[in-house]
């Protein structure tokens, strides 16, 4: 038996009884199980997810309330803790560690009765643009096994791109969900920094980093979102203001103002088609009555290495915590406090890792301060405010989600600055703050997908939801 | 920009790692080419713009102050490397 993609396709036949959990739970088992070269899964938990499907079609059978996610199987990049269960982040110096508690977004899904499949493959501590540098190998992108899933939630891409959960929550930093979301044709959210709690994600660059779902359908995007979303009294970071209902999708019934960055679109190496794809959905709209305009974000060249400085150095800080000392890896060749952390960290990290640890190091170091880390700090602001700018005039920012698709596995991984601009379109909205959405638009000439990036103000997902949907329904062709 | 070896080393004591001479060329070579990648930001005027820290607009998120025991010693001590019943155990580093 096979299932649609897009839990709105069948969540009404869940409900009904018609459709039952454990026949999804077979289905999405095998799936992985015959899939098993993309390597995006590094765990799976099978007799969990036959175990609570037969609860929840217990529960349906006896007329029993049911959870909204009741028939949704969930994949869980590996930086997400969920209670009694394995998580890494794809590093070998947390493997074998157990995590003592559910992330709030995990146990957000828990409570509308979702079902945790599994842990998928990601680049090591989400740090990479193509999943190569997790210590568990490369995802293979399930359009073409030489390409790259994208990264650094590429296991949680191609999970939903070859149907083996219904959907999946990545984490992003400067791309690292919208980017794989468009490598694989999917849906993928960075939320506005603030809107989903971070406790219990596994901290890479604390000012950058939001969860967001990978979804196959818009439908399901606005759920997961309104689901996950919200006050934490755990993440201090996390804000207080109140959900809307993303997933009352509403059409859009006036004249939007909308910009797309020529100099983004026209910069160098962006693949003919991905331009044309751009281009014909700003057509597109302009036919529709939309008031759409090239605006030019003249910081464009400032974006990544604005990103790197700040990423490099949190990153420094928030991984010095794996010491050896009180869990992950110890190195065998420790014979005091000092051998113990840097045997430890040597061994137990891979070579991006230190990089970036180097790199923040340097750039936080007394000598380097001020040139480097506090200069970023102000141009991030110069960014937030001329992004700001881009809002009071336009509802929308319109962008390609990335330069070219999927590129070749080892294309990239000998220079370290070739790779880190493959987030040149996505690091804005992490510098500024704000929400961005990938949205699956079109194939490439070998068939790969293309995503279109949108962009909006702080907390505005409704709208973004909305829009995308209007987008996928009458715009994109 | 050029960065010494003795640069190196001292931001690699800084980060708690190790190199050996093999991986440290590497380093270095990638470290310049970070850095002049980074320098780019010298270009913008940042003249009289504060250094942009908090994400949010932080208003006071408070809570009550109650006293919760989240974590019993048994979990806290679950994922060590090396334990006895009661302590975290790590290399001896006091010498007699």
């Amino acid at each position: 038996m096979n299932y649609p993609k897009g839990f709105n396709n069948f969540s009404q036949k869940v409900k009904s009884g018609e459709i039952s959990c454990c026949a999804l739970a077979e289905f999405y088992l095998s799936n992985i199980e015959k899939n098993k070269h993309l390597n995006a899964f590094l765990e799976v938990y099978a007799d969990e997810a036959i175990q609570q499907a037969k609860k929840l079609d217990k529960k349906i059978e006896n007329c029993e309330k049911t959870g909204r996610l009741a028939g949704m199987f969930v994949g869980l990049k590996d930086n997400i803790c969920y209670k009694n269960h394995h998580v890494s982040a794809s590093s070998k110096i947390l493997e074998g560690f157990e995590s003592l508690y559910s992330a709030t977004v995990v146990e957000r899904l828990l409570a509308e009765d979702a079902i945790i499949i599994g842990r998928l493959n990601c680049d090591e501590f989400a740090m990479g643009a193509s999943n190569e540098n997790s210590a568990y190998g490369a995802v293979l992108n399930y359009f073409d096994n030489t390409k790259v899933s994208g990264g650094s939630s590429g296991g949680a891409a191609v999970a939903v791109q070859a149907n083996l959960c219904t959907a999946s929550l990545g984490s992003d930093t400067g791309g690292s969900v919208r980017q794989p979301a468009a490598f694989t044709g999917n849906f993928g959210i960075k939320p506005t920094y603030g809107r989903i709690s971070r406790y219990g994600l596994l901290s890479y660059a604390s000012s950058f980093d939001q969860i967001g779902p990978i979804t196959s359908t818009i439908e399901d995007m606005a759920l997961l979102l309104e689901i996950i979303s919200g006050n934490d009294e755990f993440d201090a970071t996390c804000t207080q203001k109140p959900v809307e209902k993303y997933s009352e999708i509403n059409k859009i019934d006036r004249k939007l103002k909308i910009a797309y960055l020529d100099n983004y679109i026209n910069s160098n190496g962006v693949q003919p088609e991905v331009k044309e794809k751009t281009y014909q959905i700003i057509e597109n709209l302009k036919n529709k009555g939309h008031k759409v305009e090239a605006a030019n974000f003249e910081l464009l060249d400032y974006l990544v290495p604005c990103y790197y400085v700040l990423t490099t150095a949190e990153a420094s800080s928030n991984l010095s915590r794996y010491s050896g000392l009180l869990y992950g890896y110890r190195s065998k060749n420790s014979i005091d406090l000092e051998s113990t952390f840097k045997k430890s960290r040597s061994e137990g990290f891979g070579d991006e890792v230190k990089r970036r640890i180097m790199s923040g190091t340097f750039v936080l170091s007394s000598d380097y301060y001020d040139a480097y880390y506090s200069k970023a700090q102000k141009v991030r602001r110069v960014i937030q405010n001329r992004t700001k700018e881009l809002f009071a005039d336009y509802d929308y920012i319109l962008n390609p989600t990335t330069p070219t698709t999927a590129f070749e596995i080892g294309g990239k991984t000998n220079d370290p600055i070739a790779m880190y601009l493959a987030d040149i379109f996505t690091v804005q909205a992490p510098l500024a703050g704000n929400p961005a959405l990938s949205i699956p638009c079109g194939v490439d000439n070998n068939g790969m997908p293309i995503g279109i990036q949108v962009m909006t103000d702080l907390f505005n997902e409704k709208h973004l939801i909305n829009f995308a949907k209007y987008l996928c329904e009458e715009i994109i062709k | 920009m050029k960065i010494t070896d003795k640069k190196i080393d001292e931001i690699a004591n800084l980060a708690r790692l190790e190199f050996n001479a093999n991986e440290k060329i590497k380093i270095k070579t990638d470290l310049e080419k970070i850095v002049d990648f980074f320098d780019k930001l010298s270009e913008v005027n940042t003249d009289g713009v504060e250094p942009l820290i908090y994400m949010i607009d932080c208003q006071n998120n408070l809570r009550e102050d109650e006293i919760k025991n989240e974590i019993s010693k048994e979990e806290a001590l679950k994922n060590a490397p090396d334990k006895d019943s009661d302590y975290f155990k790590v290399p001896k580093f006091i010498k007699k």
